[in-house]
Protein backbone atom coordinates (compact mmCIF):
# COMPACT_ATOMS: atom_id res chain seq x y z
CA UNK A 1 0.00 0.00 0.00
CA UNK A 2 1.16 3.34 -0.41
CA UNK A 3 1.43 7.15 1.10
CA UNK A 4 -0.40 9.79 -0.32
CA UNK A 5 0.78 13.48 0.98
CA UNK A 6 -1.06 16.65 -0.26
CA UNK A 7 0.83 19.32 -1.04
CA UNK A 8 -0.11 22.86 0.25
CA UNK A 9 1.02 25.82 -2.46
CA UNK A 10 0.35 29.36 -3.31
CA UNK A 11 0.21 28.61 -7.45
CA UNK A 12 3.92 28.96 -7.74
CA UNK A 13 5.42 27.17 -4.75
CA UNK A 14 5.41 24.36 -2.70
CA UNK A 15 4.99 25.16 0.48
CA UNK A 16 7.99 24.60 2.94
CA UNK A 17 5.97 22.36 4.85
CA UNK A 18 5.45 19.65 2.24
CA UNK A 19 9.02 18.55 2.97
CA UNK A 20 8.50 18.23 5.88
CA UNK A 21 5.22 15.73 5.38
CA UNK A 22 7.37 13.88 3.16
CA UNK A 23 9.52 12.87 6.16
CA UNK A 24 7.01 12.46 8.50
CA UNK A 25 5.68 9.69 5.86
CA UNK A 26 8.72 7.65 6.01
CA UNK A 27 7.61 6.52 8.95
CA UNK A 28 5.24 4.06 7.04
CA UNK A 29 7.81 2.56 5.41
CA UNK A 30 6.23 1.83 1.78
CA UNK A 31 5.63 3.90 -1.45
CA UNK A 32 4.80 8.15 -0.79
CA UNK A 33 3.06 9.93 -3.57
CA UNK A 34 2.45 13.59 -3.58
CA UNK A 35 -0.79 15.55 -4.67
CA UNK A 36 -0.70 18.50 -6.48
CA UNK A 37 -3.70 19.78 -7.47
CA UNK A 38 -3.69 22.95 -9.08
CA UNK A 39 -4.27 24.92 -12.28
CA UNK A 40 -0.68 25.32 -13.18
CA UNK A 41 0.46 22.30 -12.11
CA UNK A 42 4.05 21.57 -14.07
CA UNK A 43 6.44 24.09 -12.09
CA UNK A 44 5.13 22.51 -8.69
CA UNK A 45 5.11 18.82 -9.67
CA UNK A 46 8.69 19.63 -10.52
CA UNK A 47 8.93 20.89 -7.25
CA UNK A 48 7.95 17.97 -5.74
CA UNK A 49 9.18 15.52 -7.68
CA UNK A 50 13.46 16.53 -6.57
CA UNK A 51 12.26 15.54 -2.41
CA UNK A 52 14.10 12.75 -1.42
CA UNK A 53 11.46 9.76 -0.39
CA UNK A 54 8.62 11.13 -3.01
CA UNK A 55 7.72 7.75 -5.55
CA UNK A 56 5.62 9.80 -7.57
CA UNK A 57 3.59 12.77 -7.97
CA UNK A 58 0.05 12.91 -8.78
CA UNK A 59 -1.23 15.43 -10.74
CA UNK A 60 -4.71 17.37 -10.91
CA UNK A 61 -5.23 20.09 -13.30
CA UNK A 62 -8.12 22.52 -13.70
CA UNK A 63 -9.01 26.00 -14.26
CA UNK A 64 -11.06 26.13 -10.74
CA UNK A 65 -8.04 25.03 -9.18
CA UNK A 66 -6.67 28.54 -8.80
CA UNK A 67 -8.24 29.04 -5.98
CA UNK A 68 -9.26 25.53 -4.58
CA UNK A 69 -12.64 25.28 -2.25
CA UNK A 70 -12.35 22.08 0.03
CA UNK A 71 -15.22 20.78 -2.10
CA UNK A 72 -13.15 20.35 -4.73
CA UNK A 73 -9.71 19.19 -3.17
CA UNK A 74 -11.91 16.40 -1.36
CA UNK A 75 -13.58 15.16 -4.86
CA UNK A 76 -10.28 14.86 -6.06
CA UNK A 77 -8.48 13.17 -3.14
CA UNK A 78 -11.54 10.48 -2.29
CA UNK A 79 -11.84 8.50 -5.02
CA UNK A 80 -7.93 8.12 -5.19
CA UNK A 81 -7.59 6.99 -1.77
CA UNK A 82 -8.32 3.08 -2.49
CA UNK A 83 -4.90 3.20 -3.39
CA UNK A 84 -3.48 4.58 0.29
CA UNK A 85 -3.38 3.52 3.53
CA UNK A 86 -2.66 6.84 4.91
CA UNK A 87 -3.47 10.27 3.85
CA UNK A 88 -1.76 12.94 5.27
CA UNK A 89 -0.75 16.40 5.21
CA UNK A 90 1.56 19.27 7.38
CA UNK A 91 -1.16 21.19 9.39
CA UNK A 92 -1.98 24.47 8.44
CA UNK A 93 -5.17 25.98 7.60
CA UNK A 94 -5.43 24.31 4.39
CA UNK A 95 -4.83 21.02 4.94
CA UNK A 96 -6.91 21.28 8.45
CA UNK A 97 -10.00 22.51 6.22
CA UNK A 98 -9.73 19.81 3.86
CA UNK A 99 -8.92 16.71 5.57
CA UNK A 100 -11.48 16.17 7.90
CA UNK A 101 -14.22 16.30 5.01
CA UNK A 102 -11.89 13.33 3.52
CA UNK A 103 -11.98 11.48 6.16
CA UNK A 104 -15.59 11.96 6.78
CA UNK A 105 -16.52 11.18 3.44
CA UNK A 106 -14.03 8.00 3.52
CA UNK A 107 -16.45 6.70 7.27
CA UNK A 108 -13.10 7.09 8.86
CA UNK A 109 -11.59 9.33 11.86
CA UNK A 110 -8.77 12.15 11.77
CA UNK A 111 -5.98 13.01 13.78
CA UNK A 112 -4.96 16.73 13.44
CA UNK A 113 -1.73 18.12 14.62
CA UNK A 114 0.08 14.81 15.55
CA UNK A 115 3.22 15.64 17.09
CA UNK A 116 5.09 12.29 17.02
CA UNK A 117 4.07 9.42 15.29
CA UNK A 118 4.80 6.10 17.07
CA UNK A 119 3.50 3.15 14.70
CA UNK A 120 1.33 2.90 11.73
CA UNK A 121 -1.62 3.52 13.72
CA UNK A 122 -0.50 5.41 17.12
CA UNK A 123 0.07 9.20 17.42
CA UNK A 124 1.30 11.63 20.27
CA UNK A 125 -0.85 15.15 19.96
CA UNK A 126 -1.64 17.78 22.39
CA UNK A 127 -4.68 18.27 24.02
CA UNK A 128 -6.06 20.98 26.23
CA UNK A 129 -3.69 23.59 24.70
CA UNK A 130 -0.95 21.79 24.43
CA UNK A 131 -0.97 21.29 28.25
CA UNK A 132 -1.64 17.47 28.23
CA UNK A 133 0.11 15.25 25.50
CA UNK A 134 -2.55 11.92 24.34
CA UNK A 135 -0.92 8.86 23.09
CA UNK A 136 -3.91 7.85 20.84
CA UNK A 137 -4.43 4.94 18.12
CA UNK A 138 -6.47 4.59 15.37
CA UNK A 139 -7.14 1.28 13.79
CA UNK A 140 -8.98 2.55 10.80
CA UNK A 141 -8.25 1.47 7.34
CA UNK A 142 -6.57 4.28 6.62
CA UNK A 143 -5.20 6.79 8.79
CA UNK A 144 -5.98 10.70 7.67
CA UNK A 145 -3.62 13.16 9.79
CA UNK A 146 -2.27 16.35 10.00
CA UNK A 147 1.61 16.67 11.34
CA UNK A 148 3.29 19.64 12.89
CA UNK A 149 5.57 20.32 10.29
CA UNK A 150 8.36 21.90 13.09
CA UNK A 151 8.47 18.41 14.28
CA UNK A 152 9.62 16.52 11.75
CA UNK A 153 12.74 17.88 9.46
CA UNK A 154 12.37 18.79 5.93
CA UNK A 155 13.42 16.18 3.19
CA UNK A 156 16.18 16.60 0.82
CA UNK A 157 16.30 17.60 -2.41
CA UNK A 158 18.09 16.05 -5.56
CA UNK A 159 15.63 13.35 -6.30
CA UNK A 160 13.69 12.88 -10.17
CA UNK A 161 10.13 10.96 -8.87
CA UNK A 162 7.95 10.15 -11.88
CA UNK A 163 4.71 13.03 -12.29
CA UNK A 164 1.91 11.49 -13.21
CA UNK A 165 -1.37 13.07 -14.61
CA UNK A 166 -4.98 11.93 -12.69
CA UNK A 167 -8.20 12.50 -14.07
CA UNK A 168 -9.92 15.67 -12.23
CA UNK A 169 -13.68 15.61 -11.36
CA UNK A 170 -15.06 19.15 -11.90
CA UNK A 171 -15.62 21.77 -9.05
CA UNK A 172 -18.59 21.07 -7.65
CA UNK A 173 -21.18 23.92 -7.43
CA UNK A 174 -22.14 25.46 -3.67
CA UNK A 175 -19.05 27.19 -2.98
CA UNK A 176 -17.05 29.86 -5.17
CA UNK A 177 -14.27 31.85 -4.39
CA UNK A 178 -14.40 35.70 -4.09
CA UNK A 179 -11.13 36.78 -2.99
CA UNK A 180 -8.41 36.73 -1.15
CA UNK A 181 -6.25 39.38 1.03
CA UNK A 182 -2.35 38.49 2.34
CA UNK A 183 -0.99 40.37 4.30
CA UNK A 184 1.95 41.51 1.95
CA UNK A 185 5.62 41.67 4.06
CA UNK A 186 9.22 41.46 3.39
CA UNK A 187 9.48 39.77 6.39
CA UNK A 188 9.70 36.08 6.74
CA UNK A 189 6.86 33.75 7.11
CA UNK A 190 5.89 33.51 10.92
CA UNK A 191 6.37 29.80 10.46
CA UNK A 192 9.38 29.41 8.70
CA UNK A 193 11.66 32.32 10.43
CA UNK A 194 14.52 31.35 12.11
CA UNK A 195 13.32 33.97 14.43
CA UNK A 196 10.13 35.58 15.84
CA UNK A 197 9.60 38.55 17.52
CA UNK A 198 5.87 39.16 19.19
CA UNK A 199 4.19 41.86 20.79
CA UNK A 200 1.59 41.80 23.62
CA UNK A 201 -1.61 44.16 24.49
CA UNK A 202 1.62 46.09 26.30
CA UNK A 203 2.48 47.43 22.85
CA UNK A 204 -0.98 49.72 23.17
CA UNK A 205 -0.92 50.60 19.66
CA UNK A 206 -0.07 49.97 16.04
CA UNK A 207 2.04 52.68 15.76
CA UNK A 208 3.96 51.07 18.68
CA UNK A 209 4.28 48.06 16.66
CA UNK A 210 5.98 49.68 13.74
CA UNK A 211 7.86 51.79 15.95
CA UNK A 212 9.53 49.60 18.65
CA UNK A 213 8.84 46.03 17.78
CA UNK A 214 9.48 46.33 13.59
CA UNK A 215 12.92 48.05 14.22
CA UNK A 216 14.09 44.47 16.57
CA UNK A 217 12.94 42.22 13.71
CA UNK A 218 14.44 44.25 10.95
CA UNK A 219 17.84 43.80 12.63
CA UNK A 220 16.95 40.45 13.65
CA UNK A 221 15.36 39.33 10.32
CA UNK A 222 12.84 38.28 12.31
CA UNK A 223 9.21 37.63 11.24
CA UNK A 224 6.56 39.68 13.65
CA UNK A 225 4.04 37.60 16.30
CA UNK A 226 1.58 38.70 18.45
CA UNK A 227 -0.67 37.62 21.28
CA UNK A 228 -4.36 37.62 20.88
CA UNK A 229 -4.65 40.66 22.37
CA UNK A 230 -2.98 42.61 20.43
CA UNK A 231 -4.61 41.36 17.40
CA UNK A 232 -7.93 42.01 18.78
CA UNK A 233 -7.05 45.74 19.62
CA UNK A 234 -5.97 45.86 16.22
CA UNK A 235 -1.98 46.62 16.49
CA UNK A 236 -1.03 43.89 14.39
CA UNK A 237 -2.98 41.74 11.82
CA UNK A 238 -5.22 38.42 12.31
CA UNK A 239 -2.54 36.22 10.52
CA UNK A 240 0.20 37.20 12.88
CA UNK A 241 -1.59 35.56 15.89
CA UNK A 242 0.71 33.14 17.68
CA UNK A 243 -1.01 30.33 19.89
CA UNK A 244 -3.99 27.78 20.43
CA UNK A 245 -6.21 29.39 17.49
CA UNK A 246 -3.54 30.93 15.38
CA UNK A 247 -0.39 29.99 14.33
CA UNK A 248 2.37 27.63 16.00
CA UNK A 249 5.73 28.50 15.55
CA UNK A 250 9.25 26.76 16.92
CA UNK A 251 11.57 29.03 15.71
CA UNK A 252 15.58 29.36 17.24
CA UNK A 253 14.97 32.45 19.19
CA UNK A 254 11.23 34.14 20.17
CA UNK A 255 11.31 37.50 21.60
CA UNK A 256 7.78 37.87 23.45
CA UNK A 257 7.88 41.56 24.41
CA UNK A 258 4.66 42.50 26.62
CA UNK A 259 2.82 39.55 26.41
CA UNK A 260 2.12 38.05 29.69
CA UNK A 261 1.91 34.19 28.63
CA UNK A 262 -1.52 33.07 29.20
CA UNK A 263 -1.58 29.12 27.96
CA UNK A 264 -3.31 30.07 25.06
CA UNK A 265 -0.53 31.67 23.80
CA UNK A 266 2.32 29.46 25.33
CA UNK A 267 1.11 26.92 23.31
CA UNK A 268 1.83 28.39 19.94
CA UNK A 269 5.49 29.05 20.27
CA UNK A 270 6.74 26.90 23.63
CA UNK A 271 8.65 24.84 21.48
CA UNK A 272 11.21 27.36 20.69
CA UNK A 273 14.40 26.53 20.80
CA UNK A 274 15.33 29.69 22.93
CA UNK A 275 12.48 31.86 24.32
CA UNK A 276 13.47 35.49 25.70
CA UNK A 277 10.93 37.42 27.72
CA UNK A 278 10.82 41.32 28.21
CA UNK A 279 7.73 42.30 30.68
CA UNK A 280 7.66 44.59 33.45
CA UNK A 281 5.68 42.38 35.96
CA UNK A 282 8.44 39.72 37.55
CA UNK A 283 5.27 37.34 38.15
CA UNK A 284 4.48 37.27 34.26
CA UNK A 285 3.50 33.66 33.56
CA UNK A 286 5.99 34.16 30.21
CA UNK A 287 8.57 33.97 32.78
CA UNK A 288 8.35 30.51 33.81
CA UNK A 289 8.40 28.66 30.05
CA UNK A 290 11.59 31.88 29.13
CA UNK A 291 15.14 30.88 28.97
CA UNK A 292 15.92 34.08 29.95
CA UNK A 293 13.84 37.20 31.26
CA UNK A 294 14.04 40.82 31.45
CA UNK A 295 11.87 42.45 34.19
CA UNK A 296 11.82 46.11 32.37
CA UNK A 297 9.54 48.56 30.45
CA UNK A 298 9.79 47.34 27.20
CA UNK A 299 9.37 50.93 25.80
CA UNK A 300 13.11 51.44 27.15
CA UNK A 301 15.08 47.95 26.64
CA UNK A 302 13.60 47.30 23.19
CA UNK A 303 14.95 50.17 21.92
CA UNK A 304 18.50 49.67 23.24
CA UNK A 305 18.07 46.12 22.66
CA UNK A 306 17.34 47.30 18.64
CA UNK A 307 20.42 50.01 19.10
CA UNK A 308 22.95 47.64 20.47
CA UNK A 309 22.17 45.11 17.77
CA UNK B 1 -34.64 31.03 8.22
CA UNK B 2 -34.18 28.28 10.76
CA UNK B 3 -30.42 28.15 12.30
CA UNK B 4 -29.13 25.26 13.81
CA UNK B 5 -25.75 26.04 16.20
CA UNK B 6 -23.77 22.59 17.72
CA UNK B 7 -22.43 23.57 20.99
CA UNK B 8 -19.96 21.54 23.63
CA UNK B 9 -19.66 21.32 26.96
CA UNK B 10 -15.71 21.58 27.77
CA UNK B 11 -13.38 22.43 30.43
CA UNK B 12 -13.33 26.61 31.43
CA UNK B 13 -10.27 28.39 29.33
CA UNK B 14 -8.40 29.23 32.37
CA UNK B 15 -8.20 25.96 34.16
CA UNK B 16 -4.98 24.75 33.46
CA UNK B 17 -6.19 20.60 33.50
CA UNK B 18 -4.12 17.76 35.28
CA UNK B 19 -3.28 14.34 34.02
CA UNK B 20 -4.63 11.36 36.59
CA UNK B 21 -1.89 9.82 38.69
CA UNK B 22 -2.09 6.64 36.70
CA UNK B 23 -1.83 8.34 33.18
CA UNK B 24 -5.18 6.92 31.77
CA UNK B 25 -6.96 10.73 31.76
CA UNK B 26 -7.29 13.89 32.06
CA UNK B 27 -8.56 14.69 35.54
CA UNK B 28 -11.40 17.05 35.34
CA UNK B 29 -14.05 15.43 38.24
CA UNK B 30 -15.26 18.68 40.17
CA UNK B 31 -13.73 21.42 37.24
CA UNK B 32 -15.42 24.24 36.15
CA UNK B 33 -17.46 23.72 32.76
CA UNK B 34 -18.74 25.87 30.64
CA UNK B 35 -19.44 26.48 27.09
CA UNK B 36 -16.61 26.22 24.04
CA UNK B 37 -15.76 29.45 23.64
CA UNK B 38 -15.89 29.42 19.43
CA UNK B 39 -19.48 27.50 19.62
CA UNK B 40 -20.31 31.06 22.01
CA UNK B 41 -19.11 32.84 18.74
CA UNK B 42 -21.18 30.87 16.69
CA UNK B 43 -24.39 31.16 19.04
CA UNK B 44 -24.06 34.75 19.43
CA UNK B 45 -23.60 35.28 15.42
CA UNK B 46 -26.94 33.63 15.17
CA UNK B 47 -28.56 35.87 17.36
CA UNK B 48 -27.06 38.80 15.67
CA UNK B 49 -28.78 37.05 12.31
CA UNK B 50 -31.70 36.76 13.88
CA UNK B 51 -32.00 39.90 15.48
CA UNK B 52 -31.65 41.68 11.73
CA UNK B 53 -34.28 39.83 10.47
CA UNK B 54 -32.93 36.82 8.30
CA UNK B 55 -32.65 34.03 10.93
CA UNK B 56 -36.26 33.01 12.43
CA UNK B 57 -35.65 30.10 14.82
CA UNK B 58 -32.26 29.12 16.81
CA UNK B 59 -32.21 25.86 17.70
CA UNK B 60 -28.68 25.03 20.04
CA UNK B 61 -27.92 21.32 19.97
CA UNK B 62 -25.40 19.19 21.73
CA UNK B 63 -24.66 15.46 22.75
CA UNK B 64 -23.24 13.96 25.85
CA UNK B 65 -24.54 13.25 29.66
CA UNK B 66 -27.59 15.16 31.18
CA UNK B 67 -24.75 18.40 32.54
CA UNK B 68 -24.80 19.26 28.96
CA UNK B 69 -28.24 20.93 30.03
CA UNK B 70 -26.00 23.54 31.53
CA UNK B 71 -24.57 24.62 28.17
CA UNK B 72 -27.99 24.60 26.15
CA UNK B 73 -29.58 27.18 29.03
CA UNK B 74 -26.91 29.18 28.36
CA UNK B 75 -27.42 29.14 24.61
CA UNK B 76 -30.88 29.88 25.18
CA UNK B 77 -30.48 33.20 27.63
CA UNK B 78 -27.87 34.43 25.04
CA UNK B 79 -30.87 34.31 23.08
CA UNK B 80 -31.58 30.69 20.83
CA UNK B 81 -35.06 29.70 20.80
CA UNK B 82 -35.30 26.19 21.76
CA UNK B 83 -32.30 23.35 22.59
CA UNK B 84 -31.84 19.76 22.02
CA UNK B 85 -29.57 17.14 23.98
CA UNK B 86 -28.60 14.05 22.49
CA UNK B 87 -28.05 12.11 25.73
CA UNK B 88 -25.09 9.48 25.98
CA UNK B 89 -22.42 8.53 28.07
CA UNK B 90 -20.24 7.13 25.28
CA UNK B 91 -16.84 8.72 24.93
CA UNK B 92 -17.30 11.33 21.68
CA UNK B 93 -14.95 11.60 18.71
CA UNK B 94 -15.40 13.96 15.52
CA UNK B 95 -16.73 11.37 13.55
CA UNK B 96 -19.37 10.07 15.61
CA UNK B 97 -20.19 14.09 16.64
CA UNK B 98 -20.84 14.58 13.14
CA UNK B 99 -23.13 11.57 12.44
CA UNK B 100 -24.92 12.60 15.09
CA UNK B 101 -25.37 16.37 13.81
CA UNK B 102 -26.37 14.92 10.61
CA UNK B 103 -29.34 13.13 11.68
CA UNK B 104 -30.42 16.08 13.13
CA UNK B 105 -29.68 18.45 10.48
CA UNK B 106 -32.20 16.01 8.14
CA UNK B 107 -34.96 16.16 11.15
CA UNK B 108 -34.63 20.04 11.47
CA UNK B 109 -33.88 21.19 8.04
CA UNK B 110 -32.17 24.29 9.10
CA UNK B 111 -30.63 27.10 6.13
CA UNK B 112 -28.03 27.81 8.26
CA UNK B 113 -25.65 24.96 10.30
CA UNK B 114 -22.91 27.06 12.56
CA UNK B 115 -20.32 25.33 14.63
CA UNK B 116 -17.03 26.54 16.70
CA UNK B 117 -14.31 26.05 14.60
CA UNK B 118 -12.47 23.89 17.04
CA UNK B 119 -13.05 22.62 20.74
CA UNK B 120 -10.46 23.88 23.19
CA UNK B 121 -10.64 20.53 24.71
CA UNK B 122 -9.25 18.15 22.02
CA UNK B 123 -8.43 20.83 19.56
CA UNK B 124 -8.85 18.52 16.87
CA UNK B 125 -11.18 21.68 14.88
CA UNK B 126 -13.01 18.40 12.61
CA UNK B 127 -16.92 18.49 13.70
CA UNK B 128 -17.46 21.32 11.31
CA UNK B 129 -16.09 20.11 7.67
CA UNK B 130 -17.36 16.59 8.74
CA UNK B 131 -20.97 17.25 9.06
CA UNK B 132 -20.16 19.23 5.69
CA UNK B 133 -19.04 16.22 3.96
CA UNK B 134 -22.01 13.58 5.56
CA UNK B 135 -24.48 16.47 4.36
CA UNK B 136 -22.65 16.80 1.16
CA UNK B 137 -23.10 20.67 1.69
CA UNK B 138 -20.52 23.60 1.28
CA UNK B 139 -18.27 24.68 4.30
CA UNK B 140 -16.85 27.84 5.07
CA UNK B 141 -14.65 27.45 8.51
CA UNK B 142 -12.68 30.15 10.32
CA UNK B 143 -15.12 32.43 9.90
CA UNK B 144 -14.62 35.93 10.71
CA UNK B 145 -17.71 37.50 9.20
CA UNK B 146 -20.52 36.80 7.59
CA UNK B 147 -23.09 38.39 5.33
CA UNK B 148 -26.15 37.07 4.14
CA UNK B 149 -28.62 37.85 1.24
CA UNK B 150 -31.02 35.48 -0.22
CA UNK B 151 -29.74 31.85 -0.60
CA UNK B 152 -26.17 33.03 -0.41
CA UNK B 153 -24.06 33.29 2.34
CA UNK B 154 -20.60 35.30 2.10
CA UNK B 155 -18.16 34.44 4.61
CA UNK B 156 -15.05 36.29 5.19
CA UNK B 157 -12.41 33.03 6.92
CA UNK B 158 -9.20 33.30 8.09
CA UNK B 159 -6.38 31.85 6.79
CA UNK B 160 -2.85 31.52 6.99
CA UNK B 161 -1.35 34.61 5.93
CA UNK B 162 -4.52 37.09 5.37
CA UNK B 163 -8.15 35.88 4.69
CA UNK B 164 -10.21 34.71 2.23
CA UNK B 165 -13.51 35.44 1.08
CA UNK B 166 -16.28 32.60 -0.32
CA UNK B 167 -19.86 32.79 -1.27
CA UNK B 168 -21.42 29.22 -0.25
CA UNK B 169 -24.95 28.82 -1.25
CA UNK B 170 -27.69 28.04 1.36
CA UNK B 171 -27.63 25.12 3.25
CA UNK B 172 -24.22 25.18 4.77
CA UNK B 173 -22.04 24.64 7.32
CA UNK B 174 -19.83 27.44 8.38
CA UNK B 175 -17.95 27.52 11.08
CA UNK B 176 -16.68 30.28 13.84
CA UNK B 177 -13.33 31.83 14.41
CA UNK B 178 -12.93 34.48 17.56
CA UNK B 179 -12.84 37.56 15.79
CA UNK B 180 -16.54 36.89 14.51
CA UNK B 181 -18.03 38.68 17.32
CA UNK B 182 -17.98 39.50 21.04
CA UNK B 183 -20.50 37.04 22.78
CA UNK B 184 -22.93 38.90 25.08
CA UNK B 185 -22.98 38.46 28.66
CA UNK B 186 -25.61 36.87 29.74
CA UNK B 187 -27.63 38.31 32.75
CA UNK B 188 -29.73 36.75 35.46
CA UNK B 189 -32.98 37.33 33.85
CA UNK B 190 -32.14 35.90 30.83
CA UNK B 191 -31.46 32.84 32.55
CA UNK B 192 -34.66 32.76 34.29
CA UNK B 193 -36.18 33.63 31.23
CA UNK B 194 -34.52 30.68 29.55
CA UNK B 195 -35.82 27.96 31.81
CA UNK B 196 -38.70 28.19 30.15
CA UNK B 197 -37.65 27.61 26.75
CA UNK B 198 -37.72 24.09 25.53
CA UNK B 199 -35.41 21.91 26.33
CA UNK B 200 -35.97 18.97 24.19
CA UNK B 201 -34.35 15.12 25.42
CA UNK B 202 -33.90 13.31 22.17
CA UNK B 203 -32.85 9.47 22.85
CA UNK B 204 -29.79 8.35 20.70
CA UNK B 205 -31.68 5.26 19.37
CA UNK B 206 -34.31 7.74 17.78
CA UNK B 207 -31.57 8.66 15.57
CA UNK B 208 -29.93 5.11 14.50
CA UNK B 209 -26.43 6.65 14.72
CA UNK B 210 -23.87 4.29 15.76
CA UNK B 211 -21.33 5.99 17.87
CA UNK B 212 -18.62 3.09 17.95
CA UNK B 213 -15.56 3.72 16.36
CA UNK B 214 -11.66 2.91 15.40
CA UNK B 215 -10.00 5.39 18.19
CA UNK B 216 -8.40 4.74 21.44
CA UNK B 217 -6.46 7.29 24.11
CA UNK B 218 -3.89 4.99 25.02
CA UNK B 219 -2.52 7.37 27.70
CA UNK B 220 -1.92 10.58 28.86
CA UNK B 221 1.12 12.59 29.80
CA UNK B 222 2.29 15.79 30.59
CA UNK B 223 4.41 17.54 28.65
CA UNK B 224 8.01 17.85 30.06
CA UNK B 225 8.94 21.06 30.93
CA UNK B 226 11.27 23.65 29.75
CA UNK B 227 14.27 23.95 32.10
CA UNK B 228 13.53 27.11 34.24
CA UNK B 229 15.53 30.11 32.72
CA UNK B 230 17.60 32.74 34.37
CA UNK B 231 16.62 36.60 34.89
CA UNK B 232 18.75 38.90 33.13
CA UNK B 233 19.60 42.47 35.11
CA UNK B 234 19.29 44.58 31.69
CA UNK B 235 20.17 44.38 27.81
CA UNK B 236 23.40 43.92 27.76
CA UNK B 237 23.78 40.74 29.53
CA UNK B 238 20.76 39.37 27.96
CA UNK B 239 23.08 39.84 24.76
CA UNK B 240 26.03 38.55 26.04
CA UNK B 241 24.02 35.33 26.67
CA UNK B 242 22.31 35.29 23.30
CA UNK B 243 26.04 35.60 21.76
CA UNK B 244 27.81 33.26 23.89
CA UNK B 245 25.97 31.11 25.25
CA UNK B 246 23.07 30.26 22.23
CA UNK B 247 25.44 31.83 19.57
CA UNK B 248 21.94 32.49 17.55
CA UNK B 249 22.56 36.51 16.98
CA UNK B 250 25.69 37.53 15.67
C1 LIG C 1 -10.50 30.19 23.28
C2 LIG C 1 -9.35 31.09 23.45
C3 LIG C 1 -8.31 31.03 22.55
C4 LIG C 1 -7.21 31.88 22.67
N1 LIG C 1 -6.21 31.77 21.77
C5 LIG C 1 -5.13 32.58 21.90
C6 LIG C 1 -4.04 32.49 20.98
O1 LIG C 1 -4.05 31.73 20.02
N2 LIG C 1 -2.97 33.31 21.17
C7 LIG C 1 -2.91 34.21 22.21
O2 LIG C 1 -1.90 34.93 22.32
N3 LIG C 1 -3.92 34.30 23.07
C8 LIG C 1 -5.04 33.52 22.94
N4 LIG C 1 -6.06 33.66 23.81
C9 LIG C 1 -6.03 34.78 24.77
C10 LIG C 1 -5.18 34.53 25.99
O3 LIG C 1 -5.94 33.86 26.96
C11 LIG C 1 -4.69 35.87 26.58
O4 LIG C 1 -5.81 36.68 26.89
C12 LIG C 1 -3.76 36.66 25.65
O5 LIG C 1 -2.72 35.83 25.19
C13 LIG C 1 -3.19 37.83 26.40
O6 LIG C 1 -2.41 38.63 25.54
P1 LIG C 1 -1.23 39.53 26.12
O7 LIG C 1 -0.26 38.65 26.81
O8 LIG C 1 -0.73 40.37 25.01
O9 LIG C 1 -2.01 40.49 27.11
P2 LIG C 1 -1.98 40.56 28.68
O10 LIG C 1 -2.31 39.28 29.28
O11 LIG C 1 -2.79 41.75 29.03
O12 LIG C 1 -0.46 40.84 29.02
C14 LIG C 1 0.19 42.03 28.78
C15 LIG C 1 1.53 41.93 29.50
O13 LIG C 1 2.29 43.08 29.22
C16 LIG C 1 3.00 43.46 30.39
N5 LIG C 1 3.29 44.89 30.25
C17 LIG C 1 2.44 45.95 30.30
N6 LIG C 1 3.09 47.10 30.06
C18 LIG C 1 4.39 46.79 29.85
C19 LIG C 1 5.55 47.55 29.53
N7 LIG C 1 5.49 48.88 29.36
N8 LIG C 1 6.71 46.89 29.38
C20 LIG C 1 6.79 45.55 29.55
N9 LIG C 1 5.71 44.78 29.83
C21 LIG C 1 4.53 45.38 29.98
C22 LIG C 1 2.09 43.12 31.53
O14 LIG C 1 2.83 42.92 32.71
C23 LIG C 1 1.41 41.84 31.02
O15 LIG C 1 2.11 40.69 31.46
C24 LIG C 1 -7.16 32.82 23.72
C25 LIG C 1 -8.20 32.88 24.63
C26 LIG C 1 -9.29 32.04 24.51
C27 LIG C 1 -10.39 32.13 25.49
Amino acid sequence: MRTLIIAEHNGQHLNEQVARAVTAAQQWQQPVDVLIAAAQPDALAAQAATLQGVSSVLVASDAALQHPTAEHLADIIVPLAANYTVVLAAHSAFSKNVLPRVAALLDVNMLSDVLEIVNTNTYVRGIYAGNVLATVQNRDAIQVLTVRGSKFAAAATGAAAEVKAITTPAAPAGSRWISEAFNKSERPALTAAKVVVSGGRALGSADAFAQVIAPLADKLHAAIGASRAAVDAGYAPNDLQVGQTGVVVAPELYIAVGISGAIQHAYGMKDSKVVVAINQDPEAQIFKIADYGLVADLFEVVPQLTAAL
Amino acid sequence: MKALVAIKRVVDYNIQVRVKADGSNVDIDGVKMGINPFDENAIEEAIRLKEKGIVTEIVAVTIGGAANQDILRHALAMGADRAMLVETQETLHSLGVAKVLKALVEREQPQLILLGKQAIDDDAGQTGQMLAALLKLPQATYASQITIEGNQATVVREIDGGTQTLAVSLPAVITADLRLNEPRYVKLPNLMMARKKPLENVPLDSLSVSLTHNVQQLKVATPPERPAGIMVKDVNELLSKLRTHEGIIG
